[in-house]
């Protein structure tokens, strides 16, 4: 069976993003970017998938603008066997990129799409279970545990106060929780391969695909700042700082 | 204008989440209606009915809708969804899990965890790690949007007098069954809507070593959070993660034990009243937002400060 992995090139999770003085987003030129982390784990699980037997082929799709094929060289460091960047310089929100990834599953027909759970930029939490919408197909969000068998995926879920399991069938969406599993390092060989394989350029416009933004933002400004703390001496100053100034105990 | 709330409920219980949702509608304006789906919920439809602000509540009961399954309730809410100008999730994991399908059906975008209404089209939101905050307008028909819990307090539980109305329940999708689950249990209050929290990090060592904080919140009646890097070395449960991808907090007292203090572990508590920091590193990040930082070993400072108080 084929798998599609779609993966977000992102500001790197070390960043301290800073508000740009016109309120207008965050400052990004010059920064470092990666791939998601919740990506970098649904690449490594579509890969572990293929590696036991259960998976033919994982296809890695990223949107956005020409650098994203850096991402997808990535996931093809880590396993993927060819990559799909659908190309457009417009913003894209999480819906419009539910609507390019059905465009492609209904090309490439897998059986299974694993998402990350979030993107740790718009930190939305939405494309996976859009795209599950527009598919009509059954999702397992938060996954951190997935096992395939007899046509169907048996997935547990990271849910508040606990665990929960599920059985959904094929075809289905998974997205991936942090403790699904430990991405790989990508080792120099495997660069020097992923730069051999496969990727194609595909346009909205191509898939057919109305990818305009549907939410405007009007300013992006820096949270309120607290003010600043001190520090105490020792356990009776901070007690009675609790006690008397916070009045918290 | 209308808003539909989603309760969040486990078939017996209203979560505490649903009151903060109903805060955020009652900023939006126009009348408040609040859905429960679910199996033999009854006695939820019934709590909903009693929270302030809450003009009718529509109760759908069927084994189908028993364990919260993203396609059913979604399916659920989207058979209503027609009256309803807003619609509202608590940004919780089965909020999260249920909205996007609900908006993508409609063709809207979906607003999550949003902190502020600045009006009934514009609505405040982090992104970023909480780095940022977004100002965002929909033009969408229907605005679904999921509410940062934190950035609402709840109404009452108790002084409303809504008429619950039974509706009919959609059918199963056959797409998906529930398997099992495992709850954590724990004596000590919900880490969400908590008064105090005390979370231990990684300066910890081990789940042994944790136990250190049980008496510490004990006597402050406080949930147990965690960082990050104490859930993945073990030392605590995977639920009590406090952070961008784990649980958001805003208690009046924070008490971060052994925590260094990354973005992410911070976008999941700097909205704490008072924040407390105990590190033996005095350059830990933690510092940076601490109203009153400790620098010392916690395995002495810790017990003295449970005797202590």
């Amino acid at each position: 069976m084929k798998v599609l992995v779609p993966v977000k090139r992102v500001v790197d999770y070390n960043v301290k993003v800073r508000v740009k003085s016109d309120q207008t987003g965050v400052d990004i030129a010059n920064v470092k970017m990666s791939m998601n982390p919740f990506d970098e784990i649904a690449v490594e699980e579509a890969t572990r998938l293929k590696e036991k037997g259960t998976v033919a082929e994982v296809v890695a799709v990223s949107c956005g603008v020409a650098q994203c094929q850096e991402t997808l060289r990535t996931a093809m460091a880590i396993g993927a066997d060819r990559g799909v960047l659908v190309q457009t310089d417009a913003e894209l929100q999480p819906l419009a990129v539910a609507k390019l990834l059905k465009a492609l599953v209904d090309k490439e027909q897998p059986q299974l799409v694993i998402l990350g759970k979030q993107a740790i930029d718009d930190d939305a939490n939405q494309t996976g279970q859009m795209l599950a919408a527009l598919l009509d197909w059954p999702q397992a969000t938060f996954a951190s545990k997935v096992e395939l068998a007899d046509g169907k995926v048996t997935v547990t879920r990271e849910v508040d106060g606990g665990l929960e399991t599920l059985t959904l069938k094929l075809p289905a969406i998974v997205t991936t929780d942090l403790r699904l599993n430990e991405p790989r390092y990508v080792t120099l060989p495997n660069i020097m391969k992923a730069k051999k394989k496969q990727l194609d350029t595909v346009t909205p416009e191509e898939l057919g695909v109305d990818a305009a933004p549907r939410l405007k933002t009007l300013k992006v400004s820096e949270p309120p700042a607290r003010k600043a703390g001190i520090k105490v001496a020792d356990v009776a100053a901070l007690v009675d700082k609790l006690k008397n100034e916070a009045k918290v105990v | 204008m209308t808003t539909l709330v989603i309760a969040e409920h486990d078939n017996a219980q209203l979560k505490g989440a649903t009151l903060n949702a109903v805060a955020a509608a009652a900023k939006i304006g126009g009348d408040v209606h609040v859905l429960v789906a679910g199996a033999n919920a009854r006695a939820v439809a019934d709590q909903a009915a009693a929270a302030a602000g809450v003009a009718k509540v529509l109760l759908a009961d069927a084994p189908q809708l028993a364990d919260g399954l993203a396609e059913n309730v979604a399916a659920q809410v989207l058979a209503v969804a027609s009256n309803y100008s807003h619609i509202l999730f608590p940004a919780t994991a089965s909020g999260k899990n249920v909205a996007p399908r609900v908006a993508a059906k409609l063709d809207v975008a979906q607003i999550s965890d949003i902190i502020g209404v600045e009006s009934a089209d514009t609505f405040q939101r982090p992104i970023y790690a909480g780095n940022a905050i977004a100002t965002v307008q929909s033009a969408d028909a229907v605005k679904v949007i999921t509410v940062r819990t934190t950035g609402f307090d709840a109404v009452a539980a108790q002084g409303g007098s809504a008429t619950v109305e039974e509706i009919a329940a959609v059918a199963d999708s056959g797409l998906s069954t529930f398997v099992g689950r495992e709850v954590a249990k724990s004596d000590r209050p919900e880490l969400a809507g908590a008064r105090v929290v005390v979370s231990g990090g990684r300066g910890l060592g081990s789940a042994e070593n944790f136990k250190i904080l049980d008496p510490l919140a004990d006597k402050l009646g406080a949930a147990l959070g965690a960082s990050r890097a104490a859930v993945d070395a073990g030392y605590a449960p995977n639920d009590w993660q406090v952070g961008q991808t784990g649980k958001i907090v805003a208690p009046q007292l924070y008490v971060a034990v052994g925590i260094s203090g990354a973005i992410q572990h911070l976008a999941g508590m700097k909205d704490s009243k008072v924040i407390v920091a105990i590190n033996k590193d005095a350059e830990a990040p933690i510092f940076g937002v601490a109203d009153y930082g400790l620098v010392g070993d916690l395995f002495q400072v810790v017990p003295e400060l449970t005797s202590a108080l």
